[in-house]
């Protein structure tokens, strides 16, 4: 009974980072493993030394000193000062190079093309459009395992974020503005997406799956998306924009530049910095 | 079910209309959650009667209007600690109902609506922090630090009131929000767009603006009043390194507050502009921007957490020291510390939104910053171990606390490491990781410290001992519930389960929510154990009076008046030659001096002016919140009013006479000279008069 819920526990776990599927989620686990690692020396000390030194010199125990003047001491100032200043110094070190590694706007290398995706939230929905593919997808997120994908996101409600828990981390979509995330899958699968950000009645409900195809079967997909004969036009957005949760949708053709559109029309038209951080860090 | 109700005479009533009363909508739509709404807002009700009740039948009325209108600082502090007290309870059982919700809506809806839920986590996060937190500390700073500086009040004794009746009208709005109309659902943060009224437009938001507006601006008023007293007020010889730890906590936390409520004001006014005058700051369209709301937000919610941790800090410095009869080791590296941690956090708001895009060298100096505030509050930790180091160590209630907050503490230090480095925080960033990290730091670092503090204190403010028995079966409760309540969500958390979710889609996290499930509820049982301690502590009060004063053989100034204190505190002001002035000054035999000869004091005289001022905010925030103008402008001019009328009373001072001051004082030292010294090894039984044995 107990093996099976601690079986059950671990299965939890498969749902996130420690069973990361795409090179940014390696590295922050790798990180997150490497980091505890270094921060046990922080916490065994501490959890050794209170219960032991409390008990020790507990007031029944007449076998130890008794100094109640003694509060000072060089030597323990080094070792309460230095250790833990050098441990920050270590880990500043580590998250430096880190910080700039896994930023969410560096591109990734990978196997081929990279794919564009334009995210956008929606109250409770993602709406995903392929920019160079023509296609758009709601609540579904196909992507080709390998190949190093490019989100840009926007949100055409409140503020939401983006959160892949196995592939990579989470970047906030605010209307108006254009933010970007990078990522790619090691295999073929499907893994979970999810707004993490409270936007709403629904919130619960607005997760939904990434596909992660091979090469052909990422091609066989596209070729049936276009073959839909269902275009993300005036009527559809309409329909999406509503308040309400849906089921998956595909979508054969997209207005061009619409993303830039969706940004405009919630507050990038009259926001004097509209997208600014992208023009900022196009170096990226 | 959302049918359009009109509103029932607007002129009078605003926007108010029969669907706002929870009663009408749970007899429309009786489901599990609209009654539990309304079952809430009858305990608000049959509360408010049964206290009325009371007062006429016990013709306490007279006592109650002595209690809210004083100055004195003493009930100011007490009256801070009971809104507390009853804040929490509340707040507990929202937290109980939430982990019930989840444990119970595992691929199904649960027993709450997903707005009912969302309710719940906004007033449990602002209660806890504005009205259970801030109270608290505010509260126990203001009984004990002026007799900890020997001082006869606080600097400002009106402001401290109006802050007080300011902070209660704003616990009287969190209620009032049960009963009539909703609150927020954004969240104790309340991030626009969300809170703005493109997506919020009805009363929730609101009363979260009013409510945390009024709180703010009584916390303005109370950092300015603690850091003014400590400057001022300081008895002969109490120079700034003498001063208890507890002193330096609180003036590093008044400064805090001073600095950083600025901000939220700020920005819940301009949230206000939004919502209220069509201003467009947080707005998405028309040039508004959310992302000045979030650096404004979190310039006060960072500081914030070191204000309500650094005062803990301050009470496990005291109790550690006292109940292991030693000095404080490292009293100048905790002085240095505590004013480290003050100053960097005003550097580190920026980790709370990692997440928004920009660039990696301003997340990595914000990384850098947050991780070393890990530094000085390492070092005080230590400095507490090198304390109980060669010391006696009494395991009481106040002590077990400061164990279990020393090793629990550490491991929310740990994951806060982890949340500091920025590719980490993206992926932990809104999910159940943060919220048991915060959890963590706040339930061992804060509010075991303020329970603490309650246990030790206690006697001094009501002469009376604390039950033990209870008082360490809350204690376990506490620990064991915080531990099964949340370690399962670091889990769930890297497992990607994100924050303020009412409903739960995978199977796999069935296990640690019903795990987390249970430690909420034997954290009820903490907060009931607590409730029977008190109650048991008032029905067993004769047999543990310590009206001599001094029940733990305590080291500052507090200790060295009766239990409780008489108003004006000190008979004749001390003189400080020393950290430890009452440990060391009874020891040479020269504290309990009876004078031949005493002098009248002069005390603040009760007002009616600072009571109407926070009156009339609830009223003007009610107002506000219903769109009922009248009540507002009235309100709002009767605040004017009442700091013109003040400025015209004269006779702000009432004289205790000499002989009434010497007949107190008599009392007491007779009281003294007939307690028998006790060891520590009999301090929790009845045996425990308040008088310490100093003999070696």
């Amino acid at each position: 009974m107990l093996a099976l819920a601690i079986l059950n526990g671990c299965a939890a776990l498969d749902h996130g980072i420690l069973n990361a599927q795409g090179p940014v989620a390696s590295h922050e686990r790798h990180l997150l493993l490497l980091v505890s690692g270094i921060l046990l020396f922080v916490w065994v000390p501490v959890v050794i030394l209170v219960p032991l030194i409390a008990w020790h010199y507990r007031r029944s125990n007449t076998n130890d000193a008794y100094r109640p003047k003694w509060a000072f001491s060089w030597t323990l100032e080094g070792f309460i000062w230095i250790p833990p200043i050098g441990i920050v110094v270590l880990l500043a070190i580590l998250l430096w190079p880190a910080t700039q590694r896994d930023d969410p706007y560096t591109r990734r290398a990978g196997q081929g093309e990279p794919v564009r995706v334009q995210a956008i939230a929606l109250n409770w929905k993602w709406v995903f459009i392929y920019p160079g593919e023509g296609v758009a997808t709601v609540n579904q997120l196909a992507v080709p395992a390998g190949r190093p994908i490019h989100v840009s996101l926007t949100s055409g409600t409140v503020m939401q974020s983006l959160l892949l828990p196995q592939l990579a981390g989470q970047v906030y979509a605010m209307a108006g503005m254009r933010t970007r995330m990078n990522f790619a899958v090691d295999r073929p699968g499907i893994f979970r997406g999810e707004n993490t950000q409270f936007s709403g009645e629904k919130f619960a409900q607005q997760k939904f799956p990434v596909i992660s195809m091979t090469g052909p079967a990422y091609a066989a997909w596209l070729a049936r998306a276009r073959g839909t004969g269902r275009p993300l036009d005036q009527r559809a957005w309409a329909a999406l924009s509503r308040q309400n949760t849906t089921g998956p949708q595909t979508f054969s053709a997209v207005p061009p530049k619409f993303f830039d559109h969706v940004i405009a029309a919630t507050g990038g038209a009259s926001h004097p910095h509209a997208g600014h951080r992208s023009a900022m860090r196009k170096a990226s | 079910m959302q049918t359009a109700y009109s509103p029932i005479w607007p002129a009078v009533l605003g926007r108010f209309t029969w669907h706002d009363l929870p009663f009408v909508r749970a007899w429309e739509n009786p489901n599990a959650s609209e009654i539990i709404g309304a079952g809430a807002a009858s305990l608000v009700i049959i509360g408010f009667v049964i206290t009325v009740a009371l007062l006429t039948r016990y013709r306490r009325w007279g006592t109650l209007v002595e209690w809210v209108t004083s100055l004195d600082h003493k009930k100011i502090g007490i009256m801070y600690v009971a809104i507390a007290l009853v804040m929490l309870s509340r707040a507990v059982v929202e937290a109980v109902l939430m982990r019930m919700q989840q444990a119970a809506a595992i691929g199904d809806p649960g027993f709450l609506s997903s707005d009912h839920f969302s309710q719940l986590f906004s007033t449990h996060g602002s209660i806890m922090v504005f009205f259970m937190a801030m109270p608290f500390l505010t509260g126990v700073i203001n009984y004990v630090m002026p007799l900890q500086i020997g001082a006869r009040d606080m600097a400002f004794p009106w402001a401290n009131s109006v802050a007080l009746s300011l902070t209660g009208g704003g616990a009287i709005l969190m209620m009032v929000s049960l009963v009539v109309g909703r609150f927020s659902t954004g969240g104790w943060s309340g991030y626009p767009p969300y809170t703005g009224l493109a997506f919020s437009p009805d009363v929730g938001p609101d009363y979260w603006i009013w409510a945390v507006t009024l709180g703010s601006i009584g916390s303005t008023l109370g950092g300015i009043n603690i850091a003014c007293t400590i400057f001022k007020l300081r008895a002969p010889g109490m120079t700034y390194m003498r001063m208890p730890m507890f002193c330096w906590t609180s003036l590093c936390t008044s400064i805090l507050m001073i600095f950083a409520m600025p901000p939220l004001t700020v920005a819940t006014a301009l949230l206000a502009l939004d919502r209220y005058l069509g201003f467009h700051f947080f707005t998405n369209d028309l040039g508004g921007n959310m992302m000045n709301y979030a650096n404004l937000f979190w310039l006060f919610g960072h500081p914030e957490v070191y204000i309500l941790i650094l005062p803990a800090f301050g009470i496990y410095s005291e109790v550690v020291s006292t109940f292991s009869s030693k000095e404080l080791y490292g009293y100048v590296s905790l002085v240095l510390a505590t004013m480290a941690i003050a100053v960097l956090s005003f550097t580190v708001w920026v980790h709370h939104f990692f997440t928004m895009g920009q660039s990696a060298n301003i997340n990595t100096v914000f990384g850098i910053a947050t991780m070393t505030i890990g530094v000085p509050t390492g070092v005080k930790i230590y400095d507490w171990i090198w304390t109980m180091f060669r010391g006696e160590v009494r395991f009481s209630v106040p002590m077990l606390y400061s164990l279990a907050f020393m090793v629990t503490f550490v491991i929310g230090g740990f994951t806060g490491i982890i949340l500091a480095i920025p590719p980490l925080d993206y992926v932990f960033h809104n999910t159940l990781f943060l919220v048991a990290h915060f959890h963590n730091m706040l339930i061992p670092g804060l509010l075991y410290g303020l329970l603490a503090g309650y246990t030790y204190w206690f006697p001094k403010a009501f002469g009376v001992r604390l039950n033990e028995r209870w008082g360490r079966i809350a204690f376990a409760c506490w620990v064991i519930g915080f531990y099964l309540a949340f370690m399962p969500l670091y889990v769930l958390g890297a497992s990607g389960m994100a924050r303020r979710t009412s409903e739960i889609f995978e199977p796999d996290f069935r296990p640690w929510l019903y795990v987390a499930g249970a430690g909420a509820l034997v954290i009820l049982c903490a907060l009931a154990s607590l409730v029977v301690q008190l109650v048991v502590s008032i029905r067993e009060r004769d047999a543990n009076r310590v009206f001599a004063g001094d029940p733990w053989d305590g080291r500052s100034l507090e200790w060295s008046t009766s239990s409780p204190p008489p108003e004006y505190n000190f008979a004749v002001i001390p003189h400080v030659d020393g950290r430890d002035p009452f440990y060391d000054g009874k020891r040479d035999n020269g504290h309990y001096r009876r004078h031949a000869h005493y002098d009248a004091i002069s005390v603040p005289r009760n007002s009616v002016t600072s009571l109407s001022i926070g009156v009339a905010g609830l009223g003007a925030a009610f107002g506000l919140v219903w769109h009922m103008w009248w009540l507002a402008i009235i309100a709002v001019l009767g605040i004017v009013a009442a700091l013109i009328l003040r400025s015209f009373v004269r006779d702000t001072h009432r004289t205790i006479p000499a002989a009434e001051v010497a007949e107190t004082e008599h009392r007491w030292h007779d009281a003294l000279n007939a307690a028998t010294p006790i060891g520590r090894d009999v301090e929790f039984t009845p045996r425990n008069q308040g008088l310490a044995e100093t003999a070696a």
